[in-house]
């Protein structure tokens, strides 16, 4: 069944999501559309982009979305509404279960060497996790339309006006909504 | 309770930006507002939440909630911090199918893909300039394994993680000897 699916889909996302927002990117993406196909490359895009002018954390953004969109497809809104509700307590579950064991034993991880270790051993993973969600959104895995976030020289000038932004650290949100501004202009 | 609930839904719907950008509302809101933890407690906090996998506002939420009135405080908490994004989206997405096809919505969107996209790329970037080359191997490995061979993140997370106590472990040994 869907919903269950959808629900041990977001189980493994919430609890293998270590390393942040960016982090659990490639691990949406990879249950999401590559295993599942229930959202195509470009619909990520779209979700991640709304997720950065929306408040709350990445994960709990694209849950929701997610969970809506594989409900709506057995039907109706109702269906929708109940995926939504899945997806989002099945990626709370794992914080809430792990936060609550380590706070009830206080569990102190400050100079705990092998916990150290693992969160070094983790950490060049985490980053090159995140350049594989970068990776799969420049070259999709298909040549549908849906699939492109680039596509044509304007989006390559757009995609360097972000980067250069984001690297003079200029406000993530500003970006995202000028280059919609600048996308009405170009496209429309 | 109530109160607890009433703070992570205010942290929930000012959070714009993702975990980090939420680290001085959380805490203004427990520290200093509401004395629910102290600063020693907050930095041990930030450490758990950061090395337990989820969230990070919502790992907070359950901290603050759990020691503050036990189970029932971090359910509150975690609702009150889930709730912002999850009405926002569903209404965002009850919406969206009927507006998806507007082209000024669609121009829009085509101009928000790329951008989201160079969002992603340049914490990667700006790491360049800190890791070592020997890291950068292993980034590159990581990213080309996942893309083109189509491996498994969690099994590469798993063996990272591995490969670091492995390490701690020879390390320790080495350094009794």
């Amino acid at each position: 069944m869907i919903l269950w699916q959808l629900f041990l889909s977001y189980l493994k996302i919430g609890f293998f999501g270590f390393g942040g927002g960016y982090a659990m990117l490639s691990l949406i993406q990879n249950e999401i559309v590559v295993r599942h196909g229930w959202l195509s490359g470009g619909e990520f895009a779209d979700i991640v982009a709304i997720s950065q002018i929306t408040p709350g954390p990445i994960a709990i953004n694209s849950a929701t979305y997610v969970g809506y969109t594989v409900g709506a497809q057995m039907g109706s809104e109702g269906f929708g509404v109940l995926g939504s509700l899945i997806a989002t307590v099945a990626v709370s579950l794992p914080s809430l279960t792990i936060m609550l064991l380590l706070t009830h034993f206080f569990i102190r991880l400050r100079n705990n060497r092998l916990i150290e270790g693992a969160m070094r051993g983790m950490r060049p993973v985490v980053v090159g996790m995140i350049a594989a969600a970068a990776l799969m959104l420049i070259f999709p895995a298909s040549a549908s339309a849906d699939e492109q976030s680039f596509i044509d020289a304007w989006s390559w000038v757009l995609f360097g006006g972000v980067l250069i932004g984001q690297i003079r650290k200029i406000n993530p949100i500003l970006l995202i909504l000028l280059s919609a501004l600048l996308g009405i202009v170009i496209y429309h | 309770m109530w109160q607890l609930f009433w703070s992570f839904l205010k942290i929930g719907a000012f959070s714009f930006g993702g975990g980090y950008a939420m680290i001085p509302l959380i805490e203004r809101e427990v520290i200093e507002r509401h004395k629910w933890i102290g600063r020693a407690d907050f930095l041990d906090m930030m450490i758990l939440a950061q090395s337990s996998p989820g969230p990070i506002a919502l790992n907070t939420a359950v901290f603050v909630g759990y020691k503050t009135r036990g189970v029932g405080g971090a359910l509150s908490a975690v609702a009150g911090i889930v709730l912002p994004s999850f009405v926002m989206i569903l209404l965002i997405a009850l919406l969206f199918a009927d507006i998806r096809h507007n082209p000024w919505i669609e121009a829009a969107f085509k101009g928000m893909r790329p951008a989201v996209v160079a969002l992603i790329a340049a914490p990667i970037l700006s790491l360049s300039k800190t890791v070592h080359r020997l890291l950068w191997t292993v980034i590159v490995a990581t990213a080309f394994s996942i893309h083109w061979l189509g491996w498994s993140p969690v099994v590469l997370l798993l063996a990272g993680a591995l490969l670091g106590i492995a390490y701690e472990v020879w390390n320790a040994k080495r350094l009794n000897r």
